[in-house]
């Protein structure tokens, strides 16, 4: 016959019983004499080093990318408190993306952080830094990071109203190594930028030299420049620009 | 438990320590401390700025992992080894309390978590202020003597290396967690109307019951900014009494049931 694994209660010294109900009433007791968690905003602890990144990684820099940027995009929500973007230090959200870009140069959230996230708070000051930050990692991989300038190109134009900082970020999207990669409406932003600082001419040009140049080959898009370029005549003409 | 029978807790509790220095835990300890000195020398080449912060920081939290998965490793193949080459039962035959076997294990694991964390805190002592490291190392006996105490909780109860470790880790990493959760659970993202939300909240402050708060053991920001005082180190003790009392009750109530 098999025997039981358990013997009966009775076996259990008296004793043993009665440590086993102190010790889990004292447990209760200790927690709910303890004062409840408060919740307590930490600020953003400043980049380390991209060597003691790297070696924290323990070689596999993307899974550490990863989670660095998870961990950071939800900075601002942290136990029991949730951050305005506006409290963050930028400098070091800065630091921080920079990293994490450095840890996994071909990936995009990083600058999908900087451009969507970190940018989209309503302080002047900070959306520019974040923009620059992305026109500045746009020139080290023009072909994988151009849509982030596009939209800083966007960020720029109508909610900073900075028309000449939007022609830099446009100029950059067309004057660069990798243009082949990046698709005609971006390189063409500087026309619309041109167009709306009031500088039909520059924009006149623009158009010309682009139909000129035969790297036009879809006819929509031929159709469409050439359309408004006749528009731009037309109204440089009238005087009704300018 | 008679007279005679309570001085059979000390020997065991040497058998115990005895062991331990035979299957050369004292060189993996050794081992242990050389990496993370080279460790926190190989910091202070590479950071640029905060040297001694991230020295002391990133050493500190390797040396508190590493002391809490070797105690807990050596517990659980130890007494499962017990198991498996029948010294329990020969013990159980023995004419003396199961009671005695328990304290007599956890009184010798709570020496060598003692010692362990004494070496830890010598290294440590190297790039902090004594004070903080000497801190810093009681808070981490305490931490240890908890871990001991779970080890020997789980493996007496499931007998196997695997599921008690897998045990053990769970238990530590929830215990040094649980207050985030709890905070998380209350927090303002939390929708309070929403019945599944109410119910894990509810779930969470139960566990919290139940569990010690280890976030408050062994913190890295004493050794970072100075900020521990001694009384400080007296919850903790608290804490730790209550725990084993009751790690200690469930170890008992289980031994003194089984058939073994």
């Amino acid at each position: 016959m098999r025997r039981p694994s358990q013997r009966p209660l009775s076996c259990v010294p008296p004793r043993v019983a009665a440590l086993l109900g102190a010790g889990l009433l004292l447990q209760v007791a200790w927690h709910g004499a303890q004062p409840p968690p408060l919740p307590r905003a930490e600020d953003l602890p400043p980049a380390p080093q991209a060597a003691v990144l790297q070696l924290t990684s323990l070689g596999d820099p993307l899974a550490l990318s990863k989670v660095l940027m998870l961990w950071l995009q939800v900075f601002d929500n942290q136990p029991g408190i949730s951050l305005p973007f506006r409290d963050l230090d930028y400098a070091r959200v800065e630091a921080w993306l920079e990293r994490i870009l450095g840890l996994d140069p071909r990936g995009q959230y990083p600058l999908l952080a900087a451009s969507r996230l970190y940018g989209a708070v309503p302080d002047p000051r900070r959306q520019r830094r974040m923009l620059d930050f992305v026109h500045e990692k746009f020139r080290e991989d023009p072909a994988r990071r151009w849509p982030w300038l596009a939209h800083a190109v966007y960020v720029a134009k109508y909610q900073l109203r900075d028309l000449p900082l939007a022609l830099k970020y446009a100029r950059a999207l067309a004057d660069n190594p990798g243009r082949g990669e990046i698709p005609h409406w971006a390189q063409q932003m500087q026309i619309f930028v041109l167009e709306e600082m009031g500088e039909t001419e520059a924009a006149r040009v623009l158009i010309g030299a682009l139909l000129d140049s035969g790297r036009i080959t879809d006819p929509h898009e031929f159709r469409f420049l050439t359309g408004r370029l006749r528009l731009l005549e037309e109204k440089s003409d009238d005087g009704s620009i300018n | 438990m008679r007279k005679g029978q309570a001085g059979n807790i000390p020997v065991i509790a040497r058998f115990t320590v005895v062991e331990a220095l035979r299957t050369r835990y004292g060189i993996i300890l050794l081992l242990l401390t050389l990496l993370s000195f080279g460790l926190a020398q190989f910091l202070s080449q590479v950071a640029i700025t905060e040297t001694a912060q991230i020295q002391r920081a990133v050493v500190a939290a390797v040396l508190r992992f590493s002391a809490v998965f070797l105690v807990a490793l050596y517990i659980i193949t130890s007494i499962s080894r017990e198991f498996s080459d029948k010294v329990v039962e020969l013990m159980f035959s023995l004419p003396m309390p199961r009671g005695s076997y328990y304290l007599g294990k956890l009184a010798g694991y709570a020496m060598l978590a003692t010692a362990t964390a004494v070496v830890f805190s010598l290294l440590l002592l190297t790039v902090t202020p004594w004070a903080q490291a000497a801190m810093w190392g009681v808070s981490l006996v305490f931490e240890l003597l908890l871990v001991c105490a779970a080890s020997l909780v789980l493996v007496l109860a499931l007998n196997q290396v695997t599921p008690a470790f897998c045990a053990v880790v769970a238990f530590y990493l929830l215990a040094r967690s649980i207050t985030a959760m709890q905070l998380m659970a209350h927090g303002p993202l939390v929708d309070g109307h929403s019945m599944a939300s109410q119910l894990i909240a509810r779930l969470i402050d139960g566990m919290a019951f139940l569990l010690p708060d280890m976030s408050l053991f062994t913190r890295s920001d004493w050794l970072l900014y100075s900020t521990a005082q001694w009384q400080d180190l007296l919850p903790l003790l608290g804490q730790t009494a209550v725990y084993l009392a009751l790690l200690s009750g469930v170890a008992l109530f289980d031994l003194y049931r089984r058939n073994i």
